[in-house]
């Protein structure tokens, strides 16, 4: 960052800002400057206060306390509409497109070029639009609806969309989540071509390695409370866990050597029309084997084979030696399967309901029986099984009758885990556990699974996240396009070896 | 297409993905051409079996019983496309009728103040429609049966058990019913006017596709800008105000109206807007297609005259022809989302798939019904493969 940024006011700014809902003081005196032509990361953990943040910046928060600067002068937005009329453009996680309309109605959204009578000009707009994917490096075709493009796809409609608005600020909350490898390089160039252009950009993630390889500084949360403002260049990811956390983290890998046992779960030459093709693996009690691979490389589909959501077309699937029915979620479940799946918000949960009736949903059938009040369910009993999950899991919450909603992500994940361990199984699957929670939170994920794998669980464990598949896993059993492409003991697990099979660049590793 | 031929970084442009493309435009497009089909089909087996039914006045008269509900049809789309009902629209009518009619009996009354009474007192029903959903955010379906029922009794309490005859109606108002330009009723040309202007304001006007956009997402809408309230509320008053013209309209062309006039309608508009390829949950459909929807409805009404099929019959029917545009939509919303998808992966950029059948069935709540799917519906050839079978 050179000295005339510095000079110059911040672009975008945050001074002592405060901001409340209800008793929960989300902000308390935050200061963020953002300055053109700099990357600028926000860290902290779930709950920190980022989105909030982001929220503020965007328009749709007003602060309690403090002032919203841009170029130095105090402004106040009324709605998203003022914000970016001052050229902030917003990317969320999850990228919020009109799935029906076409990605250059997408783009231009209220301020489609006009041709005469005030009538839109659709072949400007289509040609501006490819234009703009043009300059951004991407095929994509203006015309098509919005509808199917994959997050990655729908993130650079979004980044279209303000440069399009000559946005001289792009927030992205949390961009990188959902993406693979690639896309995520992908990203980062257009951020840096962005940022060579002037623009002040804020970066905000849970992978720590992409902080420091795009940004130039970062502030960091905690609580709501403002801890800081570094360069990223005199820091360790450390440094930064310890400013995010304010506190050592054990171990963000805490896998317990273990021996492992029989074989709990089987899976031989699984094949399943158009998803995956003739895949075999062993997962024996209180081992955790890994399934990596790039997204769409098939591994939840995999999984979801195996617990009975999809039908396979050929091949068996064995729970502790017995052979399970093809497509009965049922007949899983009773020969000890849990799925803990990667999307809680939509498969997990259910958003509306308490945690207590969260937790008791896959224990209907034993509440009952419980009970001995025939088809009645008892609440007491139900809500004593979740007191006693939440306190293994370290579930923070205020009421076990609040809705699963109001918890952060880590949260919701312990509730979701809490629900399918409180069935007992000797087979655990998780996909994706930790996408999306703090780093606080996933440590404590991970020591769970570790525990659990010790007591003699047999846990599947689908991840993207590759320290995550390097840490936690006895063996690594990599997807490449619909079929194993390697399976990878501990001790030769590195981050290149992953990728390497991952990407089908694969020579090592014993095919299945 | 041409912009993208130009384009160099993708040489597969004509492969697959071309594919997913067409596939899309042609259901995008083919929803009124089938409805066109079904009832031209429909026609044609009719006179062959009654060659009656393809009379002058055979004819006339469905394009003028049909004008009233594309009428209503046009002014719901707007209010369905942006995730919204208006279940009041059929008491609106009625009302409209009976306060124009006792209006227009009263002396020598001008036709356009007619007219304006009834579109006015429409815009009112719309406005209180629009009002409570938009500002004080109470869900559509609830607010619009309560004005549905509400209406209906003010209507009842204005009527006193009296009724309009024709006979005291001014002459200018009743050949607004049943004359016509040049060998067309006055009806259809103002139906037809009307959902012109709809159609190309919601096709070519910034505003207007800010009403797709608000249905296709709400809260991406809001992000945008767009101004939700403002718009939906606009929704209603057109809605309301096109209730009200078409509740004049019926007093010109029945002359004799009594208080439960266009009683239950607003069923028979919803079903005509869906079965035009309008989706319930928003963001998608044609002004156009709710009014072929209409046409559809009311000739297969006809049909089971001239027929002598039992006008039971008749609800049966719509209720059929409802259910299958339904359930066709959803096979075809599947494939076309399967095909996109399918398509962004053969552009050679990996597809999330794990969450997305999960995804797609849990939009925000619909106003009424069915599981919210949203993915560009409507139907392809076997759509009218189907309803052919089915009605001939």
């Amino acid at each position: 960052m050179s000295a005339a940024a510095r000079s110059a006011p911040p672009t975008l700014a945050l001074v002592n800002v405060s901001k409340s809902f209800g008793a929960v003081r989300a902000l308390r005196d935050v200061t963020l400057e953002l300055h053109a032509g700099e990357v600028h990361a926000l860290a902290g953990e779930n709950g920190a206060g980022k989105s909030t943040v982001v929220k503020t910046f965007a328009g749709v928060h007003r602060p309690d306390g403090g002032e919203v600067r841009v170029d130095g002068e105090p402004v106040t937005f009324g709605g998203p509409a003022d914000a970016q009329q001052a050229g902030v453009a917003v990317i969320y996680q999850e990228p919020t497109l009109f799935p029906d309309l076409s990605v250059a109605e997408n783009i231009f959204m209220g301020r489609q070029p006009r041709s005469a009578l005030r009538r839109i000009d659709r072949r400007t707009m289509h040609e501006r639009t490819a234009a703009l994917f043009e300059r951004l490096g991407v095929a994509l075709d203006p015309q098509q609806p919005a509808r199917g493009l994959s997050i990655a796809d729908q993130q650079v409609v979004e980044i279209a969309k303000a440069i399009s608005r000559d946005a001289r600020v792009l927030i992205m909350d949390e961009p990188t989540a959902a993406l693979t490898g690639q896309e995520v390089a992908r990203l980062f160039a257009v951020t840096r071509t962005l940022q060579e252009q002037g623009c002040a950009i804020l970066f905000i993630s849970h992978r720590l390695e992409e902080i420091f390889e795009l940004c130039q500084r970062v502030t960091t949360l905690r609580d709501g409370g403002y801890i800081g403002t570094d360069p990223v260049a005199g820091l360790t990811p450390d440094d930064l866990v310890r400013r995010m956390v304010g506190r050592d983290l054990d171990a963000l890998y805490p896998k317990q050597d273990v021996t492992p046992g029989d074989v709990a779960l089987k899976v031989d030459r699984l094949t399943r029309e158009g998803a995956f093709t003739d895949v075999s693996f062993e997962v024996r009690r209180g081992e955790i084997v890994a399934l990596a691979g790039l997204v769409g490389a098939g591994r939840s589909e995999v999984a979801r084979a195996i617990f009975g959501v999809d039908r396979w077309d050929a091949g068996l699937v064995e729970i502790a030696g017995s052979r399970l029915p093809v497509g009965s979620p049922t007949a899983a479940m009773a020969a000890g399967l849990a799925l803990v799946p990667e999307d809680r918000r939509q498969q997990g949960l259910v958003m509306d309901m308490s945690i207590e009736r969260n937790m008791g949903l896959t224990q209907l059938r034993s509440l009952r029986r419980e009970t001995g009040r025939g088809p009645l369910i008892s609440r007491t009993v139900e809500r004593d099984r979740a007191r006693d999950w939440a306190l293994r899991l370290q579930l923070k919450y205020a009421r076990l009758t609040d809705t699963v909603g109001v918890l952060s992500g880590g949260n919701q994940q312990k509730v979701v885990l809490a629900k399918w361990l409180a069935t007992e199984p000797t087979v655990l699957i998780v996909d994706e556990p930790t996408r999306g929670i703090d780093v606080g939170t996933k440590a404590e994920v991970h020591r769970l699974l570790s525990e659990l794998a010790a007591q003699d669980l047999a846990v599947l464990m689908i991840s993207s996240d590759l320290p995550e598949v390097i840490g936690m896993a006895d063996r690594v059993l990599v997807m490449h396009e619909g079929r194993l492409a390697a399976e990878i003991p501990r001790a030769q697990a590195t981050e290149e070896s992953v990728m390497a099979a991952a990407t089908g660049r694969a020579g090592t590793g014993k095919a299945a | 297409m041409t912009v993208l031929a130009q384009s160099p970084p993708r040489p597969e442009a004509g492969g697959p993905a071309g594919n997913g493309r067409r596939l899309v435009d042609l259901v995008l497009r083919a929803r009124e051409l089938s409805i066109l089909g079904a009832l031209l089909v429909l026609v044609a087996a009719t006179t062959i079996a009654n060659p009656r039914f393809m009379s002058e006045q055979g004819m006339k008269d469905i394009f003028l019983n049909a004008s009233i509900l594309a009428l209503l049809a046009v002014g719901q789309t707007m209010v369905v496309v942006t995730r919204n009902i208006d279940l009041s629209v059929g008491s609106v009518v009625g009302l409209v009728a009976f306060v124009a009619g006792k209006y227009a009996s009263g002396g020598d009354r001008s036709l356009l103040l007619v007219v304006l009474l009834g579109v006015l007192l429409g815009v009112g029903c719309g406005l209180v429609n629009g009002l409570l959903v938009s500002f004080c955010r109470v869900p559509a379906l609830v607010v619009t049966l309560g004005t549905l029922y509400v209406i209906q009794g003010v209507d009842h309490a204005v009527a006193h058990g009296e009724q309009i005859g024709a006979a005291d109606l001014p002459s200018s108002l009743l050949s607004l019913g049943n004359d016509s330009l040049l060998g067309v009723p006055y009806l259809p040309i103002i139906t037809v006017i009307a959902m012109l202007m709809i159609g190309y304001y919601l096709r070519s006007y910034s505003s207007g596709r800010e009403f797709y956009a608000i249905g296709s997402s709400p809260e991406a809408a809001g992000l945008a800008g767009v101004s939700i309230r403002r718009r939906v509320l606009t929704a209603y008053l057109v809605s309301g105000g096109l209730a009200g013209l078409a509740g004049v309209l019926w007093l010109a062309r029945f002359g004799t109206v009594v208080a439960d006039a266009a009683h239950g309608w607003e069923l028979k508009v919803v079903s005509a807007v869906v079965v035009g390829g309008v989706a319930i949950t928003g963001g998608v459909g044609t002004v156009y297609g709710a009014a072929l929807g209409a046409l559809l409805l009311t000739t297969i009404g006809s049909v089971l005259v001239v027929l002598k099929v039992n006008s039971f019959w008749q609800d049966a029917i719509t209720g059929l022809l409802l259910l299958l545009a339904i359930s066709v939509d959803r096979l075809l919303s599947l494939r076309v989302t399967k095909a996109l998808k399918a398509r962004s992966r053969s552009a050679g950029r990996p597809v999330r798939t794990g969450g997305a059948e999960g995804r797609a069935g849990a939009g925000a709540a619909p106003p009424g019904t069915t599981p919210p799917d949203k993915a560009p519906r409507d139907s392809g050839p076997q759509d009218t493969e189907e309803k052919v079978r089915h009605d001939s």
